[in-house]
């Protein structure tokens, strides 16, 4: 049987996480479906490029453009019976459906997979990353959101057809108000080659800026921050890193005045190098850091942006 | 207005988890145990409501073992006014809680139910959505700020590119998420009084709920762990190692 597997957008660009989710998909069977729900057709296309689908189904209304669980919930129920598994990325919108979803249909769903073993057998991280359980379901579908960052992206070159899907009647019971998100004009943070990272040390929203930004200017970088960095305001909500934040996989990682609880190394384990700069010699991050800078931030950025430059960076 | 707060008792987010030699699980044995960080910023959420005058009755439960009767009278020291018990000593699947969950809600009919957005054991991040859905009620997952008015909550959500605000109809399941509030420290006097709060106790089996497990878990292993690296000399250093060395730029 097919696997569906639902796209990540902003509602006009289709995110790389979904052909990511595409790739574990196809580990689980040869016969994979997008749904797009909400999102323009332009969306909907650019799924239908990713090699190895058998379809696109695209969905529209006000409910699902503003990706509202409940009225997602309305317009996959009729189709699930067509699937044997049913994935999105473990993005906070895909986290929000898959368990809705799955208690509809009596399933119990897996948060976060990280490798796909078999059809019904899969690796997933708890407490924080710091154990990885190996569990098989034994119902009859399988409904789980899947981290980007461990599946490489499935290829381009497709031409699958794009069907539209009825959008179903979303209960009245769940609104949607506003919405508050800023395009930053920098990579997405997920999906960046290169994140600079700040932390408590950074002191002020201003400084925080004042640091981080044109160090990410110059290496074309996303910027992430630690969650005392959010919790006081130096950043916004989305930019945190860890446990319950984003999950980073970038070649470079730069931890600038993070001490590394465990929460936040979670969202980093992967990154393929790490690198630290934090007054504190026996931070924690050093534990994890591949080249560790120890001292001030505030001498050693400037110097790191001077040397950077020195290299044509 | 009746709130309804599910607690559940998990290693404290301080102490060093350890996998188990044989690969069963993580060890738990004799390690400090609290209440879920995500739960006691639900039980906060909970308790600012009441004392805004929009709730009227705090019910804490926690689905667990006879020790997370702690979890419960911290959460009625941080002012819940009663607390229940279902009482088990498996560990209950997500879908197994939602399930007992719903039961519970079915008797004790709540206007909102609050509760964390994942416990950082199983770091599922499901129960609050699968309530919801049995419940046949919105979800407001993810929670940064909270406001009632009438029957209708309107309520913040930390989603991917920033914020989101919906409304949803009472009854409806909120979950929080670590920006909602900073929540209190229960003080001495108000943990005495705890102790004289109702604490019912009641066996799982009682709520007639299927909480059969559904996921077998065969393996726990470590993950593949990070080596420390090198300490650099300085900004020169670090830009040679990263561009010949390490590649990355
Ligand atoms: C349930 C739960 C979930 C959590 N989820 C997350 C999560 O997803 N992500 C996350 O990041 N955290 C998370 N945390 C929080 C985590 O435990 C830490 O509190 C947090 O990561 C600390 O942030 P920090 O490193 O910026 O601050 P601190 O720990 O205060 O570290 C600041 C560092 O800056 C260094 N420093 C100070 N001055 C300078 C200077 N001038 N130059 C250079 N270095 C300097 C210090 O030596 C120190 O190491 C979570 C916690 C809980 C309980
Ligand atoms: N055994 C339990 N008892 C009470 N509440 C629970 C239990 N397990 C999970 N919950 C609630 O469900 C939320 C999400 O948990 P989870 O989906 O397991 O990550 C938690 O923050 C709790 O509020």
């Amino acid at each position: 049987m097919a696997v569906l597997v639902l796209a990540d957008h902003d509602g006009a660009h289709l995110r790389e996480t979904t052909a990511k989710t595409v790739t574990a998909a196809l580990k689980i069977s040869g016969e994979v479906d997008v749904a797009v729900l909400g999102g323009a057709k332009a969306v909907a296309e650019a799924a239908s490029k990713i090699a190895g689908l058998r379809k696109v189904r695209h969905a529209e209304s006000d409910a699902l453009a503003h990706g509202l669980a409940e009225a997602e919930e309305a317009a996959l129920l009729p189709i699930a019976g067509e699937y044997e598994a049913i994935l999105a990325p473990a993005t906070s919108a895909g986290k929000n459906v898959i368990p809705r979803l799955a208690a509809r249909l009596d399933v119990a769903p897996l948060n976060d997979v990280a490798a796909v073993i078999d059809a019904k057998t899969f690796q997933r991280p708890i407490y924080a990353g710091n154990a990885v359980e190996t569990v098989t379901t034994a119902d009859a579908k399988v409904l789980a959101t899947i981290r980007p960052t461990v599946f490489e992206a499935a290829g381009q070159g497709g031409s699958a057809p794009v069907e539209a899907l009825a959008p179903g009647a979303a209960p009245a019971f769940a609104r949607f108000v506003s919405q508050d998100t800023v395009a930053s004009g920098r990579p997405e943070l997920g999906a960046a080659k290169i994140v600079v990272s700040g932390g408590r040390a950074l002191g002020s929203e201003e400084e925080f800026k004042a640091v981080l930004e044109p160090l990410a200017d110059r290496l074309g970088a996303a910027i992430g921050a630690s969650r005392a960095a959010v919790d006081a305001g130096y950043a916004p909500n989305d930019y945190q890193v860890g446990q319950t934040g984003k999950v980073v996989a970038p070649d470079l990682y730069i931890a600038i005045g993070i001490s590394g609880a465990i929460q936040h190394l979670a969202g980093i384990k992967d990154a393929r190098v790490i690198v630290a700069i934090n007054t504190d010699p026996d931070a924690p991050i050093f534990g994890v850091a591949d080249y560790g800078l120890v001292g001030d931030y505030k001498a050693l950025v400037p110097e790191l942006l001077a040397e950077l430059a020195k290299v044509g960076r | 207005m009746k709130l309804l707060v599910p607690v559940k008792r998990v290693l404290d987010f301080n102490v060093k988890v350890r996998v188990k030699a044989d690969q069963t699980g993580v060890d738990l044995a004799n390690l400090k145990m609290s209440m879920n960080p995500f739960d006691e910023i639900a039980v906060e959420e909970a308790v600012r409501l009441k004392e805004k005058g929009f709730a009227t009755e705090i019910l804490a439960v926690s689905i667990g073992p006879a020790q997370a009767q702690d979890t419960l009278r911290t959460a009625m020291a941080m002012g819940a006014d009663r607390a229940l018990l279902i009482q088990t000593d498996e560990d209950l699947q997500p879908l197994a809680v939602a399930k007992a969950l719903k039961a519970l809600v079915d008797q004790e009919k709540p206007d909102l139910v609050i509760m964390g957005k994942q416990a950082i054991d199983g770091d599922n991040n499901a129960v609050g959505q699968m309530l919801a859905a049995l419940w046949d009620r919105p979800q407001a997952t993810f929670a940064s700020k909270v406001e009632i008015a009438g029957a209708v909550a309107t309520v913040t959500r930390e989603i991917d590119g920033g914020l989101q605000t919906i409304a949803v109809d009472l009854p409806a399941v909120i979950t929080a998420d670590l920006r909602l509030n900073e929540p209190r420290f229960a003080s001495l006097p108000n943990i005495m009084k705890a102790r004289k709060k109702p604490l019912e106790i009641k066996p799982l089996a009682e709520l007639g709920a299927d909480t059969a497990p559904r996921l077998t878990v065969t393996k726990v292993a470590e993950p593949e762990g990070r080596k420390a690296g090198i300490k650099v000399t300085g900004a020169a250093d670090l830009v040679a190692r990263l561009k010949n060395e390490a590649g990355v730029l």
